[in-house]
């Protein structure tokens, strides 16, 4: 290559990363605008000290961070740790770990039912799946409600067949949040899973069966090495909407077992603390971050890098 | 011969039918065969003749409709495929890409619940039966397709399988590739005195390879035999046609005499020709001379045959003449250049046929 065509050639090269960037403005522009700016607000208020009458007050205060993890008792000023907040972290990590792994066991076989079919009919399914996005989740909520309440569709007919002679209290129970959370996030499970299942060459699957390998080997050796892709993708989606979710602890749980989006939300409302509901976000977006940092990581090493 | 006569397999009127009603589709019908101990038997046949349904039955990815497989005598057709003592070399050599080249050798021992010395020490053995010690830690994306085939034949051979199964290995590999691969898995055959099924739509490889062929079209087994017979003596149309190249001639029965027969061309000339065991020849039939066993000879009266050249072809070894016969059909001629120079004929000569002893076959249709 001579001097003259090298240079043309890096020209064109710069010319391209400048159309690239110049084409991602917009992309760009809206994650500015969208996602980094209004957390940009949240950390700011944070920081500062609460209104009287909800809003705040431009000056700075650390009373927001200070309460997310320690209470000062209105008496004898005594710090302690915030028990509650952190046992409603703990409650929210937790559901939304349980909601996950339920979400993975219900959704993988559902998946693998789906990818399994013959081409023309799986996008059927697909779009069966996608059907409660259709519903309002408030009103699917409540859905939920009419049919596990004690005068409920479950408990009539339990208790019409005998099985049971009182009704089972449900609704307002962690069991009631499950199972809306399981319902409402299942699809963002389903669908990452059935992409990596769609691309699972089924001839290893023939090739394990050939070598010996059981059914419940060719699952745990082949299969899932293989779609762990779409495990953490699906993973990730249902983790993070599940640990923030706010509509369907506040409907099935009843107002009483809150969450962490309740939480927040009721510092926004009658707490009337903006700093401290803006310090519980970020204390929440921090954990996602090292929740996901944490399991992506892992995930990887344990994983045999088929991406 | 060794113990070669006990049989390996034998499949018994194996039938397997899709679907049902009117979208019934018939992919094998009626299949009668019996595959000897430590034979290399091959199942030859063009795209869509059942050869492949015949071997994922045999594997057992698939289950018959009709019929009985017998592996050693035990039926083993409605058993899952990790019950049967049987391993497969797939197409495209399904490799498992998450592991390594040992891994993948070592997956079937593991599976079996071997001990792990046991392992190590057999996935030494198949690394070097097939020259791959060097790959042992590569992950299986890293190495090239010539050396994926050899390590999806090292896996399956690893857990010292009755019968390998190999379902057209070869196709993906470019064609010196492909020859190597024939003698290394000839070799291979002879070193673990294995009996392999191998699944071929290669007529050349079929040839060079294998103990015996069955040759197959539409789901049925047209004609078993070594491969000279299949090549000289084929049985019938498709299986002369579908086997290089072949001039068929119709012919009048004259008499038969043990297992030749002599018969009269459309011309009048008499020709001695072999038949299939299984039939007795009479009337009018067709039989086929493969164009290598005819010879081109200067025009005379008393010649078998006689044509005008239509055009030749030179091959290098061989060259190719295509010999317009006075019913306007073509007749081939593949003649060796035994000697230095062209061959002493050219195009719109007119020229007599002459034809090799034995050299004519009479088919059963």
């Amino acid at each position: 290559m001579t001097e003259r065509t090298k240079q043309a050639a890096s020209a064109a090269q710069r010319q391209e990363i400048t159309s690239r960037w110049l084409l991602s403005t917009p992309a760009l522009a809206l994650i500015a605008i969208a996602s980094v700016g209004p957390l940009l607000i949240v950390l700011v208020y944070s920081v500062l000290a609460p209104g009287s009458y909800g809003d705040v007050k431009w000056e700075f205060s650390g009373q927001g961070w200070f309460n997310v993890f320690f209470s000062r008792d209105i008496f004898d000023d005594t710090v302690s740790l915030a028990d509650a907040h952190v046992t409603i972290l703990w409650r929210s990590a937790r559901l939304a770990v349980i909601t996950t792994v339920l979400c993975l066991i219900v959704g993988f076989p559902t998946a693998y039912f789906i990818a399994s079919r013959a081409p023309h009919n799986r996008s059927i399914w697909l779009f069966l799946i996608t059907i409660p996005f259709w519903t309002n989740m408030l009103i699917r909520g409540f859905a939920i409600q009419e049919m596990i309440r004690n005068e409920g569709l479950a408990n009539t007919i339990l208790m019409k067949l005998g099985v049971i002679s009182a009704p089972i209290q449900m609704l307002y129970t962690d069991f009631a949040i499950l199972l809306g959370m399981v319902y409402v996030h299942l699809p963002l499970m389903v669908l990452p899973l059935y992409a990596s299942l769609e691309k699972l060459d089924f001839r290893l699957v023939e090739a394990g069966y050939d070598l010996y390998a059981t059914r419940l080997k060719v699952l745990w050796r082949i299969i899932i090495p293989l779609v762990k892709p779409g495990i953490i993708a699906g993973s990730i989606l249902v983790f993070i909407p599940a640990l923030s979710s706010y509509v369907i602890p506040r409907i099935l749980g009843g107002g009483k077992n809150l969450m962490v989006g309740n939480l927040i939300e009721l510092q926004f409302g009658q707490g009337r603390n903006w700093p401290l509901g803006a310090a519980l976000s970020i204390t929440l977006v921090i954990i996602v971050l090292f929740a996901m940092l944490y399991y992506v990581k892992n995930a990887g090493k344990t994983g045999g890098g088929h991406a | 011969m060794r113990k070669q006569q006990e049989l390996a397999i034998e499949v018994r009127g194996v039938g397997r039918v899709y679907g049902d009603g009117a979208g019934q589709v018939t992919a094998l019908s009626n299949i009668f065969l019996n595959i000897r101990q430590n034979e290399f038997f091959t199942l030859l046949g063009p795209s869509g003749c059942g050869k492949t349904t015949l071997l994922r039955l045999i594997a057992g990815f698939d289950f018959p409709t009709d019929g009985e497989i017998l592996l050693y005598g035990e039926n083993i057709a409605p058993l899952p495929p990790f019950k049967r003592p049987v391993n497969t070399v797939f197409q495209n050599y399904a490799l498992f890409p998450h592991m390594t080249v040992a891994q993948n050798i070592g997956f079937g021992l593991e599976m079996l619940g071997r001990p792990k010395q046991e392992i190590t020490a057999r996935v030494e053995e198949m690394l070097a039966l097939v020259h791959m010690e060097a790959m042992r830690n590569r992950k299986v994306m890293q190495i090239s397709g010539g050396q994926q085939q050899r390590v999806a034949l090292a896996r399956a051979l690893a857990p010292k399988p009755k019968v390998l199964l190999l379902d057209e290995p070869l196709s993906a590999l470019d064609y010196k590739l492909r020859k190597e691969m024939q003698v290394e898995l000839k070799r291979v055959q002879a070193e673990t005195g294995i009996t392999f099924i191998f699944v071929t739509h290669d007529q050349d490889e079929a040839l060079a390879m294998s103990d015996r062929i069955a040759v197959m079209s539409h789901g049925e087994v047209r004609q078993v035999g070594a491969p000279w017979e299949i090549y000289d003596r084929p049985a019938e149309r498709f299986v002369a046609d579908f086997i290089g190249e072949t001039n068929f001639l119709t012919a009048d029965v004259i008499s038969i005499d043990g297992q030749r027969t002599t018969v009269r061309l459309s011309n009048g000339s008499m020709l001695d020709a072999t038949y299939p065991a299984d039939i007795t020849p009479e009337g009018k039939v067709t039989i086929v001379i493969r164009p290598e066993h005819a010879q081109l000879a200067a025009p005379s009266k008393a010649a078998l045959l006689a044509g005008q050249i239509e055009d030749l072809t030179y091959l290098g070894t061989d060259t190719h003449i295509r010999v317009r016969l006075p019913d306007t059909s073509i007749f081939t001629i593949r003649q060796q250049n035994s000697r230095v120079g062209p061959i002493g004929f050219s195009a719109g000569d007119a020229v007599a046929l002459t034809i090799s002893e034995n050299a004519a076959q009479i088919l059963k249709d």
